[in-house]
C-alpha cells in the first residue's frame, strides 16, 4: 500500500514526465536548443 | 540508502561537486577556441545553475531555457523546462545544489578562504528573495513586458545572474576581441554582482543560493516531495543539538528534515556523535522526525 507522500511523488514524476513530452511536442525543445548554442548577449552583459 | 553509504557521500562531496562542474562544462577545448559547444546535448537541460554561454557547457540552462521559451514569440510558459525542473526535484530535490551545482561549488570553495566568518542565522527572512526572483524575474517579466515582435527579454540572466559573466563574458573575452569590445554598462553592472558574491561568498555561506538563486527556489519548493530525503533515526538521536549547530544552511534537521533550505551537503551526518542521521533515498515518508523529549 503506497503511503499519501508515495502517490504525490507518483503524480509528479508523471506530471512531469508528461509535460516534457507535451513541451517537446509542441516545439519548445528546439527553442531550447537554437538559444543555448547561440551566444546569448543578455547573459554575458552585451544587452 | 545505509549509513555508510551515507558518509562515503559526504567525504566524497567536493570530489563529486568537481566532477559534475567538469561534466556539466565538458568541452573543455572550447575555452580556447573562443567558440560555444553547439551539438544536441543544447536540448536538454543540467541539473545547476550553469550558463549556456559558458564555451564548455554541455547542456541548456534551466533558468535561461525557462526564460527563452516563455519570452519567444510562440510561448508564454514552458512545460518542457518545468517537466524537466519538477522530474529533477522529484528525483533529487536539493542535492542538486549540494553535489551537482557549478556555482555552488564555486561559492563553497571561496567560502573556504580564510577570513572572519558571520553567520546568518538572522537573516533568514532573506530567504525568501530567492522566491520571488523565481516568480518575477523568471516566470513573469519574460512573458509580460515583450517588444513589437511579442519576444521578451531573459531578466534574470540579464540584470541578476552572476555565471553568465563569470562562464561566459570573461573567457569569450579573453579569446574573443569583437566580444570584448562590446562589452559595456550592462557587463559592469553584472560584474559588480559577481563581485559581491564571490566577495559575501568568502564571509558568508552560500549567499546566492541562500538569498538570490531562482533554481534554488524550485528545488527548495521540491525538497518536501523530494525521493532523497535526511532521516534521523529517533531512537539514537540524543537532542545534542550537534547537527543544527554544524548546519550551514540554518537548518534542524531533527526538527525539518526535509526542510527547504537543506541542500544535503551532509555536515549534521558528519557532527552527529551518535550517528543517527542518514541520508535516505525512495517512495514515502522516510525522515522519521520524532524525537525523544528529554
Amino acid at each position: 500500500m503506497l503511503s499519501k507522500k508515495a502517490i504525490v511523488q507518483v503524480l509528479f514524476l508523471l506530471a512531469a514526465v508528461m509535460m516534457i513530452g507535451y513541451g517537446a511536442w509542441r516545439g519548445e525543445a528546439g527553442t531550447v536548443f537554437t538559444k543555448a548554442i547561440r551566444l546569448c548577449m543578455e547573459c554575458v552583459g552585451i544587452g | 540508502m545505509d549509513k555508510n553509504r551515507s558518509h562515503f557521500l559526504v567525504r566524497f562531496r567536493g570530489l563529486i561537486q568537481a566532477g559534475a562542474a567538469l561534466l556539466t562544462n565538458i568541452h573543455l577545448p572550447n575555452f580556447l577556441k573562443g567558440t560555444l559547444y553547439q551539438g544536441k546535448g543544447k536540448y536538454l537541460c543540467v541539473p545547476g545553475l550553469n550558463c549556456y554561454s559558458c564555451p564548455g557547457a554541455a547542456g541548456a540552462c534551466p533558468i535561461g531555457a525557462f526564460q527563452a521559451v516563455v519570452g519567444s514569440s510562440k510561448f508564454r510558459f514552458s512545460y518542457y523546462v518545468t517537466g524537466i525542473l519538477i522530474l529533477l526535484g522529484v528525483l533529487l530535490g536539493r542535492f542538486i545544489c549540494g553535489f551537482l551545482c557549478p556555482f555552488g561549488w564555486l561559492q563553497e570553495l571561496l567560502h573556504k578562504i580564510p577570513s572572519p566568518k558571520l553567520s546568518t542565522r538572522r537573516l533568514k527572512p532573506l530567504r525568501y528573495i530567492k522566491y520571488a526572483v523565481l516568480l518575477i524575474m523568471v516566470v513573469l517579466l519574460p512573458a509580460v513586458i515583450v517588444n513589437t515582435s511579442g519576444m521578451g527579454d531573459p531578466f534574470f540572466c540579464k540584470y541578476l545572474c552572476p555565471q553568465g559573466v563569470l562562464e561566459g563574458a570573461i573567457p569569450l573575452s579573453l579569446t574573443n576581441a569583437g566580444i570584448r569590445a562590446a562589452l559595456g554598462k550592462l557587463f559592469s553592472w553584472k560584474f559588480c554582482i559577481l563581485l559581491a558574491v564571490v566577495v559575501g561568498s568568502v564571509v558568508f555561506y552560500r549567499p546566492f543560493c541562500k538569498w538570490l538563486c531562482p533554481l534554488g527556489a524550485v528545488y527548495a519548493l521540491m525538497n518536501h516531495v523530494s525521493l532523497f530525503q535526511m532521516r534521523v533515526d529517533r531512537d539514537t538521536c540524543v537532542s545534542c543539538g550537534a547537527c543544527a549547530k554544524a548546519c550551514p544552511m540554518d537548518v534542524d534537521i531533527t526538527r525539518t528534515p526535509n526542510h527547504a533550505e537543506c541542500i544535503r551537503c551532509g555536515k549534521c551526518i558528519k557532527s552527529c556523535p551518535t550517528k543517527a542521521i542518514c541520508y535516505q533515498y525512495g517512495f514515502g515518508d522516510k525522515s522519521k522526525t520524532e524525537i525523544k523529549e528529554n
